[in-house]
C-alpha cells in the first residue's frame, strides 16, 4: 500500500483514504463548445500513459475530500511530490538533476 | 517407546513429551516438538505423496517452506481440511490427522501413475499441445479428466469455520529472517532502542544454525546463542518477536505482509484464538536476513523417496534427533553434504559411500569425512537412483563415462550449492546481479529502503554474515530516526563467532548422465513434474526467454516459485541457448512466497461483515410488515409487500393496480440527495447538468439530466430550487457517490471561481413518496403551513413547511404517472412519519408498495433508469429525452461530447416501446433484437431489451429497448430469438398508460 502525502492535510497517509483521478494537467476548455474534434480526442481520449514520471490527480476522498495534484513514477510506484490542484506543473523535480 | 529411527541423544527434543498422530489411517507416535515430516521419518516413513502430473511416489526433500513434494491434508474435522499443507512445516499435535493426497485408490498403489509411463503425452506444454481440439471435446472430457487426474489436495465443501485476525504495525526497523543474521541484525537495532520487529517463518529462531553443528557464538552452540539472543530481544519494550510468522509480500515504501500461524499447531485451538494472523507492517527501514536454500542434484530418478537434501538430513538428525535412513548415499559438488555424512556417521548411521562430482577437493570437512573412515568418489556422478516407493541403491559411474557400480542404500543425500533467498529482494522491486565467479544471483540495485544481509546476500560464511548484519541493522536504525535521532547509540556488544561453517559453490543445471540426448527423468521442478529434458524441449520448441521456458514447462510455477527449481532450470535453459545465465534472465519472484489462505487475506470482512448494510429509518416498519428485501448496492429496499397467500405476481399487481385506483406509499429514501448551495449554485447547475436552472423559480422543480464529457447519459433526478442560492438535488439510488464526487471535481478543478458548496443529505432526510389519485389526501390532514391546492402547488413544486409536527421538504412530483407527492423529512422521523401517512392511507385503501411495483409503475409511463434503459454509451436524444437538453446553452459538461460525429449519426441505438404479439409473453430483459428471423446465424443483432414487465393495469407485458433508428420504426414487427423460438414484437411509444399525461392532475 502506497504512503501518499495530502497537500492540503500536510500528512503521508495510506492509500486508502485516496482514490486516483487520472492525469493531471489537461484543462478543460473555456470554449469547449467550439473545439475540433481533434482537439476533444486530445482534450477526452487521449492519456499520456508515460514509463516513468506521471502526472496525476488524486482526491483524498476519505480525508479532507480535496483533489489534488501528483507527480509519481510508474516504474517504481514512488511519489516524488504532491501539490495543490490549480498549481503549475512543476518546472524541476525534487532530487533530479538539472 | 522410541520410534525407529529415533536417535537417543540426538536433537533437542524432550523425549519424554510424545504424541500420537496419525497418517493415511495409520497410528504413529512422535514428540512435541516434531513436525508432521520429522515425526514421520522417526517412524521410518517416507513414501508421503504422489507428483502432481505423473504420480510418482514422492517422500521429503527438505525440513522448511521449500519442500515441493511433501504436501498432505490436515484434517481436524468436517469443515477444517486444510490440503496441501507442506509437512516439512506442519507442527505435530496430540490427535493430528493427516492424509496423503492425490492417490487412488492408495498411495502404494495408485492407477494415475500410468501418467508416468504414458509421460510422452505430458511433456513439456502438454496443457498447451494436447487435446485442443475439438473445442467441446475439451470443455467435456480431457479437462475434467485432466483435471481429476493432476490435483494438489481436496477443498473443504464446508464453510471456513475458523477466525482470523489482522494488524497494522509500524516500526523503524523490521528484520525479515531469524537465523543468525537476522538475529545480529535485530540485537543491534534494538539496543538503539528503534522500534523492531524480527519475524521467521518457524516455529524456533535459529535459521541454519538448527542443523550447523559447528557453529558457536559467543561462547555457546550457535543454537543456544540463537535462543538466548531471542530472550533478551523479547525482554525489551521496543522489540516485537514474531515466530511461525512468514513474510509473504513486499510491496511499495516498505509495506510488508506478514502470516502467523496463531494456532495450526495446537491440539484444540480455543474458540477465541485466530487460527492465523495478518500482519501490515510499515517500516522505516527492512533487513532482508532470509537466508539460502540448498539445491537439489538433477540425476535420474532423484524423486524417489528417501532421496533429499543434506541439509534436510542434518536438520532431522541435529534438531529433531531422526535418521533419515540406516545406509545413507551422499551426492554433491560442494562440501556442506559432508557435514551432513560427518554428523550422521557420529551418530552411528552408515554413509555407504559419498559421490563428489569434483575432481580433487580439499578441505577440513573432507579430511574429517575420511578420518571418520567414509568412502569417498572424487570425480564421479551418481546416473540413477534405484528403487520406487523408497530409494534402494545408487548407480555410480565416473562423470565422463566408463563402468557402473550400484551401492546399496537406504537414502541419498544431495547437494548442489546453496541459492541465496532473493524472493522478497526481487519483490521489492530490487534487482539482482549474477556473480560469475560464485554463480549466483545476489542483490544488486534497491530499489527500497531496505537491505540484504548473511546469505541471502552472498555473503559466505558465519562470521562474515554477523558482522555484515550487525552493522546493517544499527545502520538501519540510525537512518531510519534521521536527523531526529536522539543521539542514542547501541549498548550491546556485537555477538562474537567463535567458529563457523562455510561453503559455497556447487553446481548449476544437470548433472552428467543427465545431459542433453538423455530420455531420463531427472528432475528440475519435483512440484510440477518438470524434468531436465522438458526444459531442453521447450527450448527447442522455440521457447527462448527464460518467461517462456517457465510457462510452457510450468517450472517455478505454483507455490514453489522457484525456490529449488529456478537456478537448475535456468542453467538447463542456458546451455540449450548456447548463451550464458544473465543473458538468459531470471524469472520475476511473486508473492506470495509461501501460500496464504484466503482466511487471512479475507480476516474479519465475511458474512455479514463483508459490506456495510444500508438500511432506511422506515426499514423496521417495512420488516415487520414482512416485506421481502432486495439488494441495492449496500441498500437493503422493500421489494415488495406479499398478503397472506400472495406470491410476488400476485403481490406486485395488486401493488400497481392500487396505486393507480387509489395510492400508494413508497419508501424513496434510498434516492441520493445532495444539497447545492452558494451565489453561484444556479450557475454550478447550468454547467453541471443539461437543463436550464438560472430561470427555475424558487419552489419549482425540474428533471434534470447530468452528462459526462463524452455526452453519455450519466445520472438524472428531480431538482428542487429551495432558494435563489439552494438546490435540493436528487440522483439514482446507486449513483450518488458517483455523482457527488463528479461534482466534486468539476467545482474544485475546473470551476473553482465558483462559490458553491456541495454536501452529501441522502442519510438527513428520509422519503416517502405518496402516489396515486387520492394521495393529497392522504398527506393533507397532516400538513401545515403548506397549501397543497393544485393552484398553489402545481405538479413539479416544492414546498418547506412541516408535517406531523416536524419540518418537512414536499416535492409535488411523479416517478408514477400520477398525481404524486415526496414527503422529505429528517430521517429520525422518518419512521413516525410514515406511520402516520400509512394510518391516512388506510383510510382510503391505499398500499404500500416495493421496488418492484415502483419498477413496472414507472416503465408504464416510459420513465427510464440510468443504469439500466442506459448503458453509458446512450445520449438524452437516444432516450428520447432531447426536450431536456438546454438549446440555447453555450456550456455544461457533455456538450461538446454530443455534437461528436458518433452521436449525431444516422442509425442510432434508440429506446422505444416493444409489445409482444402475444400480451401473455413477457421478454426477459437483455434478449437481443433481431429484424429477420430467417437470416443464418450467426444473426445481426439490432437492439435488446432493457426493461420488461406483466403490467397488470394494461393487462399484457411491456417492454423497453434499445433499438438501432428505432423511432423510425414505429409499428413494425421485430423479433427477439430465444431458446424455444422467436418472439414477435411490435416497436411503440414508450409510454404505456394515460399518453397525455392526464393523470398527473388527475
Ligand atoms: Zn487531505
Amino acid at each position: 500500500m502506497l504512503l501518499i502525502r495530502c497537500p492540503y492535510c500536510e500528512e503521508e497517509r495510506p492509500e486508502l483514504e485516496f482514490r486516483n483521478a487520472g492525469e493531471a494537467h489537461i484543462a478543460r476548455s473555456a470554449n469547449i463548445d467550439a473545439e475540433s474534434d481533434d482537439d476533444f480526442e486530445k482534450f477526452f481520449f487521449i492519456r499520456a500513459n508515460p514509463k516513468g514520471v506521471i502526472y496525476e490527480r488524486w482526491r483524498h476522498i476519505h480525508g479532507c475530500a480535496r483533489f489534488f495534484n501528483a507527480v509519481r513514477d510508474t516504474v517504481t510506484d514512488k511519489f516524488v511530490m504532491t501539490y495543490k490542484a490549480g498549481e503549475p506543473k512543476p518546472a524541476k523535480l525534487p532530487g533530479a538533476s538539472k | 517407546m522410541n520410534a525407529a529411527f529415533r536417535i537417543s541423544g540426538a536433537g533437542r527434543l524432550s523425549q519424554a513429551r510424545t504424541a500420537s498422530f496419525s497418517f493415511d489411517d495409520k497410528s504413529y507416535t512422535g514428540i512435541e516438538g516434531d513436525t508432521l515430516a520429522s515425526a514421520l521419518l522417526a517412524n521410518g516413513v517416507h513414501l508421503v505423496g504422489r507428483s502432481f502430473k505423473y504420480h510418482r511416489p514422492r517422500g521429503f526433500l527438505s525440513a522448511g517452506a521449500e519442500e515441493p513434494n511433501a504436501l498432505v491434508q490436515i484434517v481436524r474435522d468436517d469443515a477444517r481440511k486444510t490440503p496441501n499443507v507442506r509437512a516439512t512445516v506442519q507442527e505435530l499435535y496430540e490427535g493430528l490427522t493427516a492424509n496423503s493426497q492425490n492417490r487412488w485408490p492408495s498411495l502404494a498403489f495408485d492407477v494415475g501413475a500410468v501418467n508416468d509411463i504414458a509421460s510422452p503425452l505430458f511433456s513439456a506444454g502438454f496443457y498447451y499441445k494436447t487435446f485442443m481440439w475439438p473445442k467441446s471435446a475439451w470443455k467435456n472430457l480431457y479437462e475434467p479428466k485432466i483435471r481429476a487426474a493432476a490435483g494438489l489436495g481436496v477443498s473443504p465443501d464446508k464453510p471456513d469455520p475458523d477466525h482470523y485476525a489482522a494488524r497494522y504495525a509500524h516500526c523503524e526497523v523490521l528484520v525479515l529472517g531469524g537465523g543468525a543474521a537476522g538475529i545480529a541484525a535485530a540485537l543491534a537495532a534494538a539496543e538503539t532502542g528503534v522500534r523492531v520487529i524480527l519475524c521467521d517463518e518457524q516455529a524456533e529462531f535459529g535459521g541454519s544454525l538448527r542443523f550447523e553443528s559447528g557453529a558457536r557464538i559467543d561462547g555457546e552452540t550457535g543454537y543456544a546463542w540463537a535462543q538466548s539472543a531471542i530472550a533478551k530481544l523479547k525482554a525489551m519494550d521496543n522489540v516485537r518477536v514474531l515466530s511461525r510468522a512468514t513474510a509473504f509480500g513486499y510491496y511499495a515504501q516498505n509495506f510488508v505482509a506478514l502470516v502467523e500461524r496463531v494456532s495450526d499447531h495446537l491440539k484444540s485451538p480455543g474458540r477465541e484464538l485466530a487460527r492465523e494472523r495478518l500482519w501490515q507492517v510499515r517500516a522505516k527501514r527492512v533487513v532482508i536476513a532470509t537466508g539460502a536454500i540448498e539445491r537439489h542434484m538433477v540425476f535420474a530418478n532423484n524423486d524417489r523417496p528417501g532421496v533429499m537434501l543434506a541439509s534436510a538430513a542434518r536438520t532431522y538428525l541435529n534438531h529433531y534427533g531422526v535418521a533419515v535412513g540406516r545406509n545413507v548415499g551422499v551426492y554433491t559438488a560442494n562440501d556442506s553434504a559432508y557435514a551432513a555424512a560427518i554428523d550422521l556417521k557420529k551418530a552411528g548411521v552408515n554413509i555407504a559411500a559419498i559421490v563428489d562430482l569434483r575432481d580433487n577437493p580439499s578441505g577440513p570437512v573432507i579430511d574429517e569425512a575420511r578420518t571418520l573412515g567414509i568412502e569417498i568418489n572424487f570425480g564421479r556422478a551418481v546416473v540413477s537412483a534405484g528403487g520406487k516407493l523408497r530409494v534402494s541403491s545408487m548407480t555410480v559411474q565416473p562423470k565422463n563415462g566408463g563402468g557402473e557400480r550400484t551401492i546399496p542404500v537406504d537414502a541419498i543425500l544431495m547437494s548442489a550449492g546453496w541459492t541465496p533467498s532473493v524472493h522478497l529482494f526481487s519483490q521489492s522491486r530490487g534487482k539482482v546481479a549474477f556473480n560469475d565467479e560464485t554463480k549466483r544471483f545476489v542483490p544488486g540495485t534497491y530499489a527500497q529502503d531496505c537491505v540484504s544481509v548473511g546469505a541471502c546476500n552472498g555473503t559466505d560464511g558465519l562470521a562474515a554474515s554477523v558482522d555484515e548484519a550487525y552493522a546493517a541493522g544499527a545502520k538501519a536504525a540510525k537512518d531510519a530516526v534521521g536527523k531526529d535521532s536522539s543521539g542514542k547509540t547501541g549498548k550491546g556488544a556485537k555477538p562474537k563467532v567463535d567458529a563457523s561453517e562455510s561453503w559455497s559453490r556447487g553446481m548449476l543445471g544437470a548433472a552428467p548422465g543427465a545431459g542433453p540426448g538423455t530420455t531420463i527423468k531427472a528432475f528440475v521442478d519435483f512440484q510440477n513434474d518438470v524434468t531436465a529434458k522438458d526444459i531442453r524441449q521447450a527450448v527447442h520448441e522455440g521457447m527462448h526467454s527464460i518467461e517462456h521456458v517457465k510457462r510452457f514447462t510450468t517450472n517455478g510455477m505454483a507455490t514453489d516459485q522457484g525456490k529449488t527449481s529456478n537456478m537448475h532450470g535456468l542453467a538447463i535453459a542456458a546451455e540449450t541457448l548456447g548463451k550464458p545465465i544473465p543473458q538468459v534472465g531470471l524469472t520475476t519472484f511473486r508473492a506470495p512466497y509461501t501460500p496464504v489462505t484466503f482466511g487471512s487475506i479475507v480476516g474479519h470482512a465475511r458474512g455479514a461483515l463483508f459490506d456495510p448494510t444500508r438500511r432506511t429509518a422506515i426499514h423496521p416498519w417495512a420488516a415487520r410488515q414482512g416485506a421481502v428485501f432486495e439488494d441495492v448496492g449496500q441498500w437493503k429496499r422493500a421489494w415488495y409487500f406479499p398478503k397472506a397467500g400472495e406470491d410476488m405476481h400476485a403481490a406486485v399487481d395488486r401493488e400497481c393496480v392500487t396505486v393507480r385506483k387509489v395510492g400508494g406509499l413508497f419508501d424513496a429514501s434510498t434516492l441520493g440527495k445532495i444539497e447545492v448551495v452558494g451565489p453561484d449554485a444556479a450557475k454550478f447547475m447550468e454547467l453541471l447538468y443539461t437543463n436550464p436552472w438560472e430561470k427555475l423559480e424558487t419552489g419549482r422543480c425540474r428533471y434534470g439530466i447530468m452528462l459526462r464529457e463524452d455526452g453519455f447519459i450519466y445520472d438524472d433526478g428531480v431538482v428542487g430550487r429551495l432558494a435563489p442560492d439552494r438546490f435540493h438535488v436528487t440522483t439514482t439510488t446507486g449513483g450518488a457517490p458517483r455523482v457527488m464526487n463528479h461534482m466534486e471535481d468539476y467545482l474544485q478543478t475546473e470551476f473553482p471561481h465558483l462559490n458553491v458548496w456541495l454536501t452529501s443529505i441522502t442519510e438527513q432526510w428520509a422519503v416517502v413518496a405518496v402516489q396515486g389519485p387520492k394521495s393529497r389526501e392522504i398527506i393533507a390532514p397532516l400538513v401545515e403551513g403548506i397549501d397543497m391546492s393544485d393552484e398553489a402547488m402545481p405538479h413539479m413544486s416544492v414546498r418547506e413547511g412541516k408535517i406531523c409536527g416536524v419540518p418537512t421538504r414536499l416535492f409535488r412530483m411523479s416517478f408514477t404517472g400520477e398525481r404524486g407527492f415526496e414527503v422529505n423529512v429528517p430521517a429520525d422521523y422518518g419512521e413516525a412519519v410514515w406511520e402516520a401517512l400509512w394510518a391516512e392511507g388506510q383510510k382510503h385503501g391505499a398500499t404500500a408498495y416495493g421496488t418492484e411495483a415502483m419498477h413496472v409503475l414507472r416503465a408504464e409511463k416510459g420513465y427510464i433508469i440510468v443504469g439500466q434503459d442506459t448503458d453509458g454509451t446512450v445520449t438524452p436524444n437516444d432516450a428520447g429525452l432531447d426536450w431536456a437538453v438546454g438549446k440555447k446553452k453555450t456550456d455544461f459538461v457533455g456538450i461538446r461530447g454530443l455534437t461528436r460525429p458518433d452521436l449525431v449519426a444516422k442509425g442510432r441505438k434508440q429506446l422505444v416501446g416493444l409489445k409482444t404479439k402475444d400480451p401473455k409473453v413477457v421478454l426477459e430483459e437483455g434478449a437481443q433484437i433481431v429484424e429477420d428471423p430467417k437470416q443464418p446465424v450467426p444473426m445481426k443483432m439490432i437492439g435488446h431489451v432493457t426493461s420488461s414487465y406483466w403490467s397488470e393495469n394494461c393487462g399484457r407485458s411491456i417492454a423497453l429497448g434499445l433499438v438501432a433508428g428505432g423511432r423510425d420504426r414505429m409499428r413494425q414487427t421485430l423479433y427477439v430469438p430465444m431458446p424455444n423460438g422467436m418472439i414477435e414484437v411490435e416497436v411503440t411509444g414508450m409510454v404505456f398508460v394515460d399518453e397525455k399525461g392526464e393523470r398527473l392532475n388527475g
